[in-house]
C-alpha cells in the first residue's frame, strides 16, 4: 500500500506576534509581520512524513494557496519531508476574500488531479479559526472525513482507525480510503527540519498553478464590513466580603 | 618564442588576479551580507526555534548547576549542528561555513555554554581531521562524532603556554611501534565529556615550532588523567579541565598530518575556530541587547519607559552598531572561507570585533537594567559572565591584533 498524501499548509501570522488592526479597519496588519506555517498544518505535514517513514505513504504533496510568499511555507514542508509542492498562486487583492469555501474547492480539484488517497489538513487555521476547509473538501469530493484526529492507525484491511477529539472525550471511527483527515493538537509533535533537509528542500519540485487552470471560481462570497480590536479590558473591583460580591453581581444583573 | 611565453605567462597571472578579485567582489557584493539566501534564512529560523524551545528555558539552570547539556547536544546532533561542514557520507550536514556561523549565533543566543560545546566539536575537532586526516582516520574519528552521541576536544594550551603555542612542552617520543606522550594540557573545553582529543606535542625539540605534531588520543586511555573541572566565571555548563599525560601510549597511526606539521594544523584550525567563536560572541551580544531592549520598553522612570530617554537610546544605538558591524565581519570571514579565499585576517577581525562587542553590549545591558542587571533574576549577569571568555580563548584579543597587523602589512608588501 503506497498512498499518495495531499497536505494543505497555510501561511499565517506567527502565533507569537501581537496582531494589530489596519488603520482602514478592513483587516489586520500583515506587512513586515512575521508569518509561519499554521501550527495545525505542521502537525498535518508531520503525520504525512510519519506515514511515509512507516512505508504507508509513498508520496507527499504539500499545497498552499496564496501570494508568492506561500512558497516559503512550502519550502518548510519540503524541508520536513514532503516530496513536492504545489503553490496555487492567488493575487494579493483576491487573497483577502479567500475563504474555506474556495480553498476546499481548490484542494478537492487537486486531490482529483493528483489522484491523492488521503488529504490531510490542520483542523483550523489560527487566523480565521474557521474549522471548515477539511469538511468542505470532503463534501466536494464526496469522501469520508475524520476531523480533529488525535490518533491515526492503518488497519490490515486498508482502512484507517482514527481517534477524534470530541467534546465528550474521544471517539474512534474506522474510515475507508480515499478520505479527508483534519488533525488536532495531540496527534503528534512536529519535527524540526534538519539542516541537510533544509538544503535539500531547495531542489525538490515546486509547481505553480493558477485558479483559472484549476477551473475554480474564487469570487468573494463575503464582504468584510469592518475589523475592530476587542474592547480594552476594564479594571476590576475588589470587594471585602462574599455578601458584597453577591450584591454587586445582582446589581449588574448577572445573577 | 620566449617573448610569446613571457606574454602568455603575464596574461595568465593577470587572469588569476582578476579571477581572485572577481570572486572576492562577488563575495562581498552579495547582498547576502545583509540579506541571507533563503536556505540560510530557513536554517536560522529553525535553529532559533529549537533554541527558544530547548535551550533558552534551561540556560540559567545549566549555568547555575554547571550541568553538561547532554540531551540537547544529542538533539543538536540530530539537527545536523554538530558537524555542519562535514560531508554527509561521514554523518555531517555537508553545509558551508556561513551556515555554521548562523547556527552558532542562534544557539549561543540561547545558551553560550552549549554554543562553545558545539563550536569545539565543529571547528576544533572535526575540522582539522577533515583537513589533515587520512580516510581511515575520518572513518574512525569523525563519523562517530557527527551526530551528537560523542564530542571531541582540542588540546593545544599548556600550563606554561597559551599565546606562545610554539613553546609546547608536551612531548611525543617515537618508540618504534607507538608514540609515548608526556606533559599536560590546560583549559581544555569539553575535557570531561570528550571521547577523543587532538593533542599537540613536540616530537623534535630542536626544530622548535616546526617540531610539533598533532595526535589523536582516545578518551579514556591509559596514561591520561583529567585534572579537576575548572570553576569558571562563565560558560559554566561546559567543562574545562587539564589533560595530564604520563607515559601515555598512542598507536603509531594516530598522528594527524605529518611529523612537524602540528603547528600548521593548529594555526589553520584556529582560523576556522575564530569564526565559530565570533558567532558565539554575536549570540551572547544579541541576547544581552534583546534583554536591554525589552527592559527599556517596560521599565518606567520619570514618567515614561526608559527607552524614551536619550541616555538609554545612545547606549542602545552603540550596542546595535557594534553588534551589526561584528556580524558583517563574521559573515564576510565565513563567505571568504567558503569561497576558498584566504581568510586569516578576516577571521581575526571577526573574532576581535565580536568578542569586544559582546563584552561592551553585556556591560551596557547591565547598566540599562540597573539593579535588575546585577541579580540572577535577569539573564544580563549571565551574558556578562559568558561574554568575557570570548576575548581570551582561541586567540586573545592581543594576538588577534597581531594577526591583523601582520597580514595587513604583508598585503601591502611592507613586511
Amino acid at each position: 500500500m503506497s498512498l499518495r498524501v495531499l497536505v494543505g499548509c497555510k501561511r499565517v501570522i506567527d502565533f507569537a506576534v501581537k496582531v494589530r488592526v489596519r488603520p482602514d479597519k478592513k483587516g489586520v496588519v500583515t506587512d513586515g509581520v512575521k508569518h509561519s506555517m499554521n501550527p495545525f498544518d505542521e502537525i498535518a505535514v508531520e503525520e504525512a512524513v510519519r506515514l511515509k517513514e512507516k512505508s504507508i505513504a509513498g508520496e507527499i504533496i504539500a499545497v498552499s494557496c496564496g501570494p508568492q510568499q506561500c512558497q516559503e511555507t512550502l519550502r518548510t514542508a519540503l524541508a520536513m519531508g514532503a516530496d513536492r509542492a504545489i503553490h496555487v498562486d492567488i493575487p494579493v487583492k483576491d487573497y483577502e476574500a479567500l475563504e474555506p469555501f474556495h480553498v476546499s474547492k481548490i484542494l478537492a480539484r487537486l486531490a482529483k488531479d493528483e489522484k491523492a488517497d488521503i488529504v490531510i489538513v490542520g483542523k483550523q487555521a489560527i487566523d480565521g479559526d474557521c474549522n471548515q476547509t477539511g469538511q468542505m473538501t470532503a463534501a466536494w469530493l464526496d469522501w469520508p472525513q475524520a476531523t480533529f484526529a488525535s490518533k491515526l492507525e492503518k488497519g490490515d484491511d486498508g482502512t484507517f482507525t482514527i481517534a477524534r477529539e470530541v467534546d465528550g472525550g474521544s471517539e474512534t471511527i474506522k474510515v475507508k480510503l480515499p478520505a479527508v483527515v483534519t488533525v488536532d493538537l495531540r496527534l503528534n509533535e512536529p519535527r524540526y527540519a534538519t539542516l541537510p533537509n533544509i538544503m535539500k528542500a531547495k531542489k525538490k519540485p515546486l509547481a505553480k498553478k493558477t485558479v483559472a487552470e484549476l477551473g475554480v471560481d474564487i469570487s468573494p462570497r463575503v464582504e468584510i464590513l469592518s475589523v475592530e480590536e476587542p474592547p480594552t479590558r476594564k479594571a476590576g473591583e475588589k470587594v471585602e466580603t462574599v455578601e458584597d460580591l453577591v450584591k454587586k453581581l445582582k446589581d449588574l444583573g448577572v445573577v | 618564442m620566449s617573448r610569446l611565453i613571457f606574454n602568455i605567462n603575464i596574461s595568465r597571472i593577470l587572469c588569476s588576479i582578476r579571477g581572485q578579485v572577481n570572486s572576492l567582489s562577488s563575495c562581498r557584493s552579495l547582498s547576502s551580507l545583509t540579506l541571507l539566501p533563503d536556505t540560510h534564512r530557513m536554517l536560522r529560523q529553525t535553529i532559533r526555534d529549537f533554541t527558544d524551545q530547548e535551550l533558552k528555558p534551561i540556560a540559567a539552570k545549566l549555568d547555575k548547576q554547571e550541568t553538561y547539556p547532554k540531551e540537547q547536544i544529542k538533539k543538536l546532533g540530530e539537527l545536523g549542528m554538530m558537524a555542519v561542514e562535514v560531508p554527509e557520507a561521514l554523518g555531517g550536514s555537508g553545509l558551508n561555513c556561513l551556515a555554521y556561523a548562523i547556527g552558532m549565533e542562534e544557539i549561543s543566543r540561547g545558551c553560550a555554554s552549549t554554543g562553545v560545546i558545539v563550536s569545539v566539536n565543529n571547528s576544533l575537532y572535526t575540522s582539522p581531521l577533515m583537513a589533515f586526516g587520512t580516510d581511515a582516520q575520518l572513518e574512525k574519528w569523525v563519523k562517530p562524532f557527527s551526530n551528537g552521541d560523542r564530542v571531541g576536544c582540542f588540546a593545544l594550551s599548556e600550563p606554561g603556554n597559551g599565546s606562545d603555542a610554539g613553546a609546547a612542552s608536551t612531548t611525543a617520543k617515537d618508540m618504534g611501534d607507538h608514540w609515548l606522550l608526556n606533559g599536560s594540557k590546560m583549559w581544555i573545553t569539553n575535557g570531561y565529556e570528550a571521547e577523543a582529543a587532538i593533542v599537540f606535542a613536540t616530537t623534535e625539540k630542536s626544530l622548535k615550532h616546526k617540531g610539533i605534531s598533532a595526535f589523536l588520543v582516545p578518551k579514556p586511555t591509559a596514561g591520561l588523567t583529567l585534572g579537576k573541572k575548572e570553576d569558571k566565571l562563565g560558560i559554566r555548563a561546559s567543562s574545562t579541565c587539564q589533560l595530564i599525560f604520563e607515559d601515555c601510549k598512542i598507536p603509531k597511526e594516530n598522528i594527524l598530518g605529518s611529523p612537524g606539521q602540528g603547528f600548521k594544523v593548529a594555526m589553520k584550525t584556529l582560523d576556522g575556530g575564530r569564526i565559530g567563536i565570533a558567532a558565539q560572541a554575536l549570540g551572547i551580544g544579541q541576547a544581552a541587547l534583546d534583554c536591554a531592549l525589552e527592559y527599556s520598553g517596560k521599565r518606567d522612570a520619570f514618567g515614561a519607559p526608559i527607552a524614551k530617554l536619550q541616555a538609554i537610546q545612545m547606549k542602545l544605538a552603540d550596542m546595535e552598531l557594534r553588534l551589526e558591524s561584528a556580524r558583517l565581519l563574521t559573515w564576510q570571514a565565513a563567505m571568504l572561507k567558503d569561497a576558498g579565499q584566504p581568510y586569516t585576517k578576516s577571521a581575526a577581525m571577526a573574532k576581535l570585533a565580536a568578542s569586544e562587542a559582546a563584552t561592551f553590549i553585556s556591560h551596557q545591558a547591565i547598566q540599562v537594567l540597573g539593579g535588575m542587571g546585577y541579580v540572577t533574576d535577569m539573564p544580563a549577569e549571565r551574558h556578562y559572565r559568558d561574554a568575557r571568555i570570548t576575548e581570551i580563548y582561541e586567540g586573545t584579543s592581543e594576538i588577534m591584533r597581531l594577526v591583523i597587523a601582520i597580514n595587513l602589512l604583508k598585503e601591502h608588501q611592507i613586511m
